[in-house]
């Protein structure tokens, strides 16, 4: 996956878990709990869609890495090679 | 033939068994959630009698948001379990009472309402009321190092007046204290939050709608619910770790976790354990429901809730006799903003009562006991609301005897063991606490503990 898809990946599941929520406007280099809402049992629910989708484990001292869309994609990139995206499931 | 075999068995089906369920079946988690009964909802479920559906044990659902909030409990509970707001269909409460000797507090939804309600009442406590919500804002109730003492001692320093006090601990204490004469600072400030700065509000449709909405969520993320699967026993390997249970038909399920909701006394007894007595829960409940030939505001009781003391300082304690209807809470259940019962009123009186003294009753002098309880219940409830007795059209009523026979364990504790265990654990490896006996409480109390517990204890649980 490149780098949009990864953040097309991110975002679907954002808004699976928060339907609410308005992603069009969202910065990759902000904070995501700055500009939604977002509280650590969402991550939770972000690492947990990461590993039902596309089978990558993001172990809990690492998921200060997915603060950002950009970090996202830093640090998914490796594992999310080769992946195909799994957009409104 | 080899045993099924889960990743999680669920142990009890009433709001905290349901959404540990529903959080686990959502992540592929092969997951079932066994009830001894036949109905789902344990203490908050539902019954037909005389062709009509009764509710227990939902008066109000607390912790109220308006659409549109995002950051409080009740819409992140919604989000973690994936139901759509609109699903639960709520309406607001009208407005609710706290009675207390001879004082009175009006209050609706919101921090706002509580302090005028305060400032009419109290004039001279408001600015302290104001420092002790502000307090109450601030304080995290869940931080690492239980903050706890007592609530009385606390209200002490912003207040003055011993019956605004009395005022602030009587809806709480009712609302989820399992101690008796007191009310832990850390629970005031949870149920505070939920009831007076948040809010109160009842689905349309009542429980069954709640109850609707989790049991679809669960199947439909793949989870299993078995009716009438009681738990005989949960099972422990040769490491004293939990690893199934043993149902009452015999069947065994095995499995990486066990999460029980059957309380904390009945959970070491189902894996052959002892608990030390004072661990039983003593507070139990009568409840009276009158079915009113017109609805409750029509016959000039107009509030949602009221919550009473007739005396100016409450005994918050088993009572020495079957019931003690000096204290209680009223909920007109068709005084909500909107509701289903048409023209009819739904009149509620609960009352602490004995579970031992109930339980020892032969059945002719049971039947008149609750008949004699209930008159001094209705006749409490008329000093402070109303007297439903000259315009009720059906009526039922449950005992402590009642809510053991459904619910099973807690020994009629409604509100479960003293000694609560926060963190879920009690000393079983894989066996995990939820609800009731996790020091949260009520229906949206015992929803988040079982998503809680789901998240620490089975979702980000190293793999094995
Ligand atoms: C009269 C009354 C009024 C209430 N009013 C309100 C209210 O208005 N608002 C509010 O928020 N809260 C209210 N509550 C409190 C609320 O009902 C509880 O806090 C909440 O339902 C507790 O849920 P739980 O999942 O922890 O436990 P429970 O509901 O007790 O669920 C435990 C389940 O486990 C099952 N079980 C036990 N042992 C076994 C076994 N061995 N095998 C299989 N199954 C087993 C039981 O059958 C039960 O279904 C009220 C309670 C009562 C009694």
């Amino acid at each position: 996956m490149n780098r949009e898809e990864i953040i097309l990946a991110i975002k679907d599941i954002i808004q699976t878990i928060a339907p609410d929520e308005d992603l069009s406007e969202l910065k990759t280099d902000v904070r995501l709990r700055d500009q939604i809402e977002l509280d650590s049992m969402d991550f939770l629910d972000i690492v947990m869609e990461l590993r039902k989708r596309y089978g990558v484990q993001v172990p809990e001292e690492d998921y200060k890495e997915l603060a950002t869309l950009d970090g996202c994609v830093a640090y998914l990139a490796p594992h999310m090679q080769g992946k195909t995206l799994k957009v409104g499931v | 033939m080899a045993n099924e075999r889960y990743d999680a068995v669920v142990v009890g089906a009433g709001m905290s068994g349901l959404a540990a369920g529903i959080r686990l079946a959502q992540y592929d988690k092969r997951v079932v959630v066994l009830d001894r009964h036949a109905l789902w909802g344990g203490l908050n479920s539902f019954y037909k009698r005389g062709g009509r559906r009764y509710d227990t044990g939902l008066h109000a659902l607390t912790n109220w948001a308006p659409p549109g909030e995002k950051s409080t409990p009740l819409p992140k509970l919604l989000r973690q379990l994936r139901i759509p707001r609109e699903e639960l269909d709520l309406a607001e409460q009208g407005f609710s009472e706290v009675r207390v000797g001879g004082a009175r507090l009006t209050f609706g939804n919101g921090s706002a309402s509580i302090e005028e309600a305060v400032a009419r009442a109290f004039p001279s406590e408001i600015d302290g009321f104001k420092r002790l919500v502000q307090a109450v804002k601030e304080h995290d109730p869940f931080g690492a190092r239980p903050d706890g003492g007592a609530a009385r001692a606390r209200l002490a320093q912003w207040i003055h007046d011993p019956l605004l006090v009395e005022c602030l601990l009587v809806p709480v204490a009712f609302y989820g204290s399992a101690r008796e004469d007191e009310v832990e600072w850390d629970l005031f400030v949870v149920l505070f939050r939920s009831m007076f700065l948040e809010g109160l509000a009842r689905p349309v449709g009542g429980i069954k709608t709640l109850l609707d909405a989790l049991r679809r969520r669960l199947v439909e993320c793949g989870g299993e619910l078995r009716m009438r699967a009681g738990v005989a026993r949960i099972l422990l390997n040769e490491r004293q770790a939990a690893s199934g249970v043993l149902l009452d038909g015999g069947e065994v399920l095995e499995c990486e976790r066990v999460l029980s909701s059957a309380g904390r006394v009945e959970t070491l007894r189902l894996c052959g354990l002892d608990s030390p007595a004072e661990h039983l829960g003593r507070l139990s409940f009568c409840e009276t429901t009158s079915i009113l030939a017109r609805p409750t505001a029509a016959l000039g009781h107009g509030a949602t809730m009221v919550f009473f003391a007739l005396d100016e300082r409450f005994a918050y304690r088993r009572p020495n006799g079957l019931v003690d209807a000096t204290s209680g809470v009223v909920c007109a259940s068709d005084n909500y903003q909107r509701h289903e019962y048409g023209d009819a009123g739904v009149y509620r009186v609960t009352c602490l009562a004995n579970h031992d003294l109930w339980s020892g009753l032969h059945d002719e002098e049971y039947a008149a006991a609750k008949l004699r309880c209930a008159d001094e219940m209705l006749a409490a409830a008329g000093k402070v609301a109303l007297d439903p007795r000259p315009h009720t059209t059906a009526f039922d009523m449950f005992t402590p005897k009642t809510i053991r026979r459904y619910t099973g364990p807690h020994g009629g504790a409604v509100y479960g063991s003293p000694a609560q265990a926060r963190d879920g654990h009690v000393g079983v490896e894989r066996l995990h606490l939820v609800g009731t006996d996790q020091g949260t409480l009520g229906l949206v109390g015992s929803l988040l503990s079982g998503v809680a517990a789901a998240n620490r204890h089975v979702l980000m649980a190293p793999t094995t």
